[in-house]
Parts: C-alpha cells; sequence; structure tokens
C-alpha cells in the first residue's frame, strides 16, 4: 500500500488533573482511509479527537496533520487547518436556534461570499446525501437522534473538508439507524475522497467499514491493524475487547476488598 | 426568512420606544439645553452667612434665572463666604454696584441668590466681585433677636 | 472541639481557595472578552438578534414594573408631602428616586432576573451539547460569534430598557399624583422641570445603567462559560447569576451613587 500519512501522532501524552489519559501513543492515520480507533468508554477517545483538532494541548508529544503540529500553529492558521476538518459530535451539536437548512448553512455563510441561491443548492446536494433533504425546515428539537447525526454530518461535509471525524456516531441508535450511518460513512469516504476517523466502541459496525484500526487501553495503544489482523490477534485483551466477553483481562470487579472478608463482618 | 425581519421590526420599535422616552425625560422632566451650557462669565461675592445656599442654586434678577451658583468655599482673608456665579452672557450688562443677597423661595423652599442692578456705568466683567452683599436669613438669628428684642421691652415696663 | 476548628477551618480554606480561584478565571474570561469587542460591530446582524432577545422580550416586565414603582412612589411621596402642604414636590421626588436611583437599579434587578439568567442558560446548554466546540471545529470563534454580541447587546439594551422604565414610572406617577389625588398639573410638570438637573440626574443614571449593563452581562456569560455542562451544573449558574449579579448590582450602586452625588 502506498498511502501517505495525514495526520501522525507522536509519543502523545495528556494528562487531565491526576488522571493520565493518554501515555505515549503513537500513531499514523492514512489518507483516504477509514480509520477505527476503538477501545472501552472512558479511555479518552473523544479526548484523542480533541487533542488532533487543537481544542485541547498535550503535555508531550506532538500531532501533525498535512505535515503542520498542530499545537504550533498560531489560531488563525489554526483555524484555516480547522476548515479542512470535519467533525461530528456524539450528540450532533446542531445549533438548537436555527433550523436544518440553516444549519448546514451556516459553515459556508461564515467562511465564504456565495450569493444565496448558490449556497441553496450546495445545502440540497448535502442533505440529498444524508437524505434528509425533505426535513429543511424542521428545527434541530423536532429530530431524532439518528436524524440529528445525519444533519449534522452534511453539515460537516458542507465545505467540502479533507478530513471527518466521527465521534461515537452509533451510540444509542437503533439497528436500522446504525446501518444507515454505517452506509453513510462508507459512501461519503469513497464518493468524497475523506480521510475518516470514527472513534467508537460498536465493534462489529466499524470494523466492517475500517480498512485500519487500532485498539487504545488505558492511555496505549494496544493493537492496530487490519480488521483481519485485529481478529486474529492473539492478544487476550483484544480478544476480550472484540468477542465483548465479561471477564479476562479487564475485570468484571471494580477493586475491592476480599469478598468473602468483607461479608463476614 | 419572516423571523429574522420581524426581529428587526421589533429592534426598531425598540429603539424608537427609547427615543421617546429620552425625549420626553430630557425636555419635559429635565432641564436639558443642549449638550453645550450657555456662554457665561464669573463674578463673586463674599457673604458672611450662606444659609442653605447649594452649588447649581439659581442666581436670579426680578425673579427671573441669569445664572447659577458654581462654587461655595470660604475666602482665607476675610473668613467669610465667597460664592462664585455663572451670569449668562446674554445678562452682560449688570452695573458695577449690583448688590446681592440670598434669598428663599417660600417660608421652607430653596434658596436662591437675587441680584438687585445699580445705577453705575460700569458694568461686571468676568472675575470681578460684587461688593454688597446680603447675607442669608437665619430662622435661628431672627428667632433670637426678636427674644431679645422682647426681653428688652419687657424690662422696660 | 479541636476537631470542629479544625474542619471549620479547613471549610473556611477551602470556600477561600474557591472565590479566589473563580475570581482569577472570571478576570480572564474579562481579558479574553475584551481584545474581542470590536468584531460585535463587524456581526449586525447577531447583534440585532441580541437585543432582540435581551431587550425587546424584557421590555413587557419592565414597562409593567416601571409603570407600577412610578404609582407606589407618588402615591407614598403624596402622603409625606402633603402633611407640609407642598404636594406639587410629588413630580420631583418621583422623577428623582426614578432617574437617580430606581430606575439603573430596579431595571438592573429585573434584567439579571429575566435576560441575564437566559444567557446563562443558553450558554451552558450549547456548552453541554458541544455547540460551542462545534462552533470551534467549523472554525468559528466562539468568542467572536457568542460572547461578544451577547456583551454588547446586553450593554446596548440595558439603558435603553432604564430609559423606558423611568419615563413609564414619571407617567404612573402623574396618573396616580394628577389624575386620581388631585395635584395640580401644571405644579406637577413646573416643579419637576425646576428640579431635574439634565446632567446631574439624568446622565449620571445612565452612566449607572452602562455600568450595570456591564456588570450584570459579564456575570452573566462568565456563568454560563464556567457551568459544570450538565443540567444540575447549569441549573446552578443560573442561580448564581442572579444571585451575584443582583448583589453587583446593588454594591455598585453605592459605590457610584458615593461617587456621583456627593
Amino acid at each position: 500500500m502506498t498511502t501517505e500519512t495525514v495526520i501522525r501522532i507522536e509519543n502523545l501524552r495528556f494528562q487531565r488533573g491526576d488522571r493520565v489519559i493518554f501515555d505515549d501513543v503513537t500513531l499514523d492515520i492514512p489518507e483516504g482511509k477509514i480509520t477505527a480507533i476503538m477501545g472501552p468508554s472512558g479511555t479518552g477517545k473523544t479526548t484523542l479527537l480533541k487533542l488532533i483538532a487543537g481544542q485541547l494541548v498535550p503535555d508531550s508529544g506532538s500531532v501533525t496533520v498535512y505535515d503542520k503540529n498542530v499545537h504550533k500553529l498560531s489560531r488563525s492558521q489554526l483555524y484555516v487547518l480547522r476548515s479542512r476538518m470535519g467533525m461530528l459530535f456524539q450528540s450532533g451539536a446542531l445549533l438548537t436556534d436555527l433550523n436544518v437548512f440553516e444549519n448546514v448553512a451556516f459553515p459556508i455563510r461564515e467562511h465564504t461570499d456565495l450569493p444565496e441561491d448558490l449556497i441553496e443548492l450546495i445545502v440540497k446536494l448535502k442533505l440529498q446525501a444524508v437524505g434528509l433533504r425533505g426535513a429543511l425546515e424542521l428545527m434541530p428539537s423536532e429530530l431524532s437522534g439518528g436524524m440529528s447525526r445525519r444533519v449534522a454530518l452534511a453539515r460537516a461535509i458542507a465545505l467540502d473538508p479533507d478530513m471527518v471525524f466521527y465521534d461515537e456516531p452509533f451510540v444509542g441508535q437503533d439497528p436500522i439507524t446504525m446501518g444507515i450511518l454505517v452506509s453513510l460513512i462508507k459512501k461519503l469516504n469513497q464518493s468524497l475522497k475523506l480521510t475518516s476517523v470514527v472513534v467508537s466502541h460498536d465493534v462489529k459496525e466499524v470494523l466492517s467499514i475500517a480498512d485500519f484500526a487500532c485498539v487504545i487501553s488505558e492511555g496505549r495503544i494496544v493493537a492496530q491493524g487490519t480488521p483481519e489482523e485485529l481478529l486474529a490477534s492473539d492478544s487476550e485483551y483484544v480478544k476480550q475487547f472484540l468477542r465483548g466477553l465479561p471477564d479476562g483481562p479487564v475485570p468484571f470487579h471494580y477493586p475491592a476488598t476480599d469478598y468473602i472478608e468483607d461479608l463476614s463482618c | 426568512m419572516f423571523r429574522r425581519s420581524s426581529i428587526e421590526i421589533w429592534v426598531g420599535a425598540f429603539v424608537l420606544m427609547t427615543l421617546v422616552a429620552l425625549i420626553f425625560v430630557a425636555f419635559k422632566v429635565s432641564n436639558f439645553q443642549g449638550f453645550q451650557d450657555k456662554p457665561t462669565y464669573q463674578v463673586s461675592a463674599l457673604f458672611s452667612n450662606i444659609g442653605g445656599l447649594k452649588v447649581r442654586a439659581p442666581v436670579k434678577i426680578s425673579g427671573v434665572v441669569v445664572g447659577r451658583v458654581d462654587s461655595i468655599s470660604v475666602d482665607q482673608k476675610t473668613y467669610r463666604a465667597k460664592v462664585v456665579m455663572d451670569i449668562y452672557k446674554e445678562y452682560n450688562k449688570l452695573s458695577l454696584d449690583t448688590s446681592a443677597s440670598i434669598l428663599t423661595s417660600g417660608l421652607l423652599g430653596d434658596q436662591y441668590i437675587g441680584l438687585t442692578p445699580g445705577a453705575d456705568d460700569e458694568y461686571l466683567k468676568n472675575g470681578d466681585q460684587i461688593d454688597i452683599a446680603q447675607s442669608a436669613l437665619v430662622l435661628e438669628e431672627l428667632i433670637g433677636q426678636f427674644l431679645t428684642k422682647l426681653g428688652d421691652s419687657g424690662n422696660k415696663k | 472541639m479541636l476537631n470542629y476548628f479544625h474542619s471549620l477551618l479547613f471549610t473556611m480554606g477551602k470556600v477561600t481557595l474557591g472565590v479566589a480561584s473563580s475570581v482569577g478565571r472570571g478576570a480572564l474570561f474579562v481579558a479574553s472578552l475584551v481584545p474581542a469587542l470590536p468584531y460585535a460591530f463587524t456581526r449586525i446582524d447577531l447583534l440585532v438578534k441580541q437585543v432582540y432577545f435581551s431587550g425587546v422580550l424584557s421590555l413587557p416586565i419592565i414597562l409593567t414594573a416601571g409603570l407600577f414603582v412610578g404609582m407606589v412612589l407618588s402615591l407614598q411621596g403624596y402622603n409625606v408631602l402633603v402633611d407640609y402642604n407642598s404636594e406639587e414636590a410629588v413630580g420631583t421626588m418621583t422623577a428623582l428616586s426614578l432617574l437617580r436611583e430606581l430606575g439603573p437599579v430596579v431595571t438592573a434587578l429585573l434584567f439579571a432576573g429575566r435576560a441575564g439568567s437566559a444567557l446563562t442558560a443558553e450558554i451552558g446548554l450549547m456548552r453541554s451539547t458541544e455547540q460551542t466546540s462545534a462552533l470551534e471545529m467549523m472554525a468559528v470563534d466562539p468568542l467572536k460569534f457568542i460572547f461578544v454580541p451577547r456583551l454588547v447587546g446586553a450593554i446596548i439594551a440595558l439603558p435603553m430598557l432604564s430609559m423606558m422604565f423611568i419615563g413609564m414610572g414619571i407617567f404612573g406617577g402623574y396618573l396616580v399624583a394628577v389624575g386620581w389625588l388631585g395635584v395640580d398639573d401644571g405644579a406637577f410638570w413646573s416643579q419637576m422641570h425646576a428640579h431635574v438637573d439634565w446632567k446631574d440626574d439624568v446622565v449620571n443614571g445612565m452612566i449607572k445603567s452602562v455600568a450595570f449593563a456591564v456588570l450584570v452581562s459579564i456575570i452573566a456569560l462568565f456563568q454560563g462559560q464556567d457551568a459544570i455542562p450538565t443540567s444540575e451544573g447549569v441549573s446552578r449558574a443560573t442561580t448564581r447569576t442572579v444571585v451575584h449579579a443582583s448583589l453587583g448590582v446593588l454594591g455598585l450602586d453605592f459605590v457610584l451613587t458615593a461617587l456621583m452625588f456627593n
């Protein structure tokens, strides 16, 4: 494979208070592919996306996007870089006082001086891509969770970014919506030649579309490779995570004193 | 786009209502006379007692306001109250022997300075001092005088 | 006993540190806002929207409150002044009380409750639903897009509201004094006109109002920004906005009155 690396994370270390979230994480994300970042809840997958986008600053190590160190850029340079990124937030994060049309039009209005009829055309194209052209007039409060994620996705690709980050796109969705989102991510990746990064713990769905995946646990990358390589991994942890076994290297019990001793008091 | 334009109309109405309130307060309620004060010149007078006279109290001739009190202080040489008045430029022909007295509007009203022009040919200029100044009537002193006189007349009998 | 003393000392220290750190964060927040202020005037559309939300929507409560405050002032003033045979002065008294104190202060208090709390809740919710993060990701600076228009909008709206409150109050006072209690119409206005000074009373009152606007809106925005992004955190922050802003307005009023009318 002769793919270029777009995002390079090197020796990243980040801690919040005394808690170390990432300890020496190194990861390359290839151009034009879907990269999955998996791990149990609370391992800071969302934090990783925020570090890549420069919303958070690491304690040490670096994140390079298109050969630029994200955390050494000035605010305006960072904003230029961000206009090449789209992010789909867990909750959708639509602006609640604007309707669907205005939400998708928002980044276009803010960053370009396009005439109104052209904006309308672009917005309709993007909404058509996510299958919600009919929902133009709805307000975010009238949308279901899955629909607002799709609108947010249309908004994320409104300015034709080079990269799109998906933060837990499948959480709390019914199987049909999940299926829609999975195929959307795949379709958009292919048709727009996007570099996609999907953060998720829905193993089955993510692995079905990912070209490349890695598993994070306790601030480290414990395994990475193609989905086939991961599934064939003989690491106990990866097996437990990918198959969803209740007990294994990640214990079922929260650390506690001896059970028998505790009861016999 | 109905929503946006209705917001603009409301904000426009809001601004207009503020203007109405402002104009009402400026002209009907307060003594607004443009942002620049009328041109004035200063004269001063020494009083042995100013009673309850305050800064910005009116200065009147025959009941018409011709200026305002600018400052009140104690003259270090004579230890009398020095009152500086701003007189409007349009009343620039006050004779040099004009007298000033501190009067009260009504029995318990505010105190003001009354000017009585004299007959001199020369006029007061900026920085001049009025020589004839009559102090405020202080109720306690009046009563005191009245009581002593009453006492005197009682002794005679 | 010693234990109790210990925990008291501990709590005091903790509270002091908490206050100090929130004052520090507040100062940093203001420092980050100030250089972005000019952007408010590059986006008139956002500014108009905020004047609508904090100004126009607060109008009904302000006008109603103004009317009643003016009527009460007039009624109470009349009852005192009639003993001294100077009931014509009721207009002067009403106008001066409204212009110097009650107009700016009561408007600011109502504004803190009506618009300030709404600002805090809105920003807190925008943070908890990741809207501010989303703006950042869309390369839109939330400082310029959310905070500055709201701050400037509130600073414009509050003095305007307070002007209308005063106008309405004097009108209410007029209704009670002239319409109901039978004070002479001409004397009511001429007394007022003679004793109310444009610079001392009206302009100073408006300066107060602008100062309150800055205080209330900064507290409201800061509490929204500083809120823990959960529903409980946002509701607490909203309460804090009303409490801090109200106390702040009353305290600042004392300082400003001492500076202006002394």
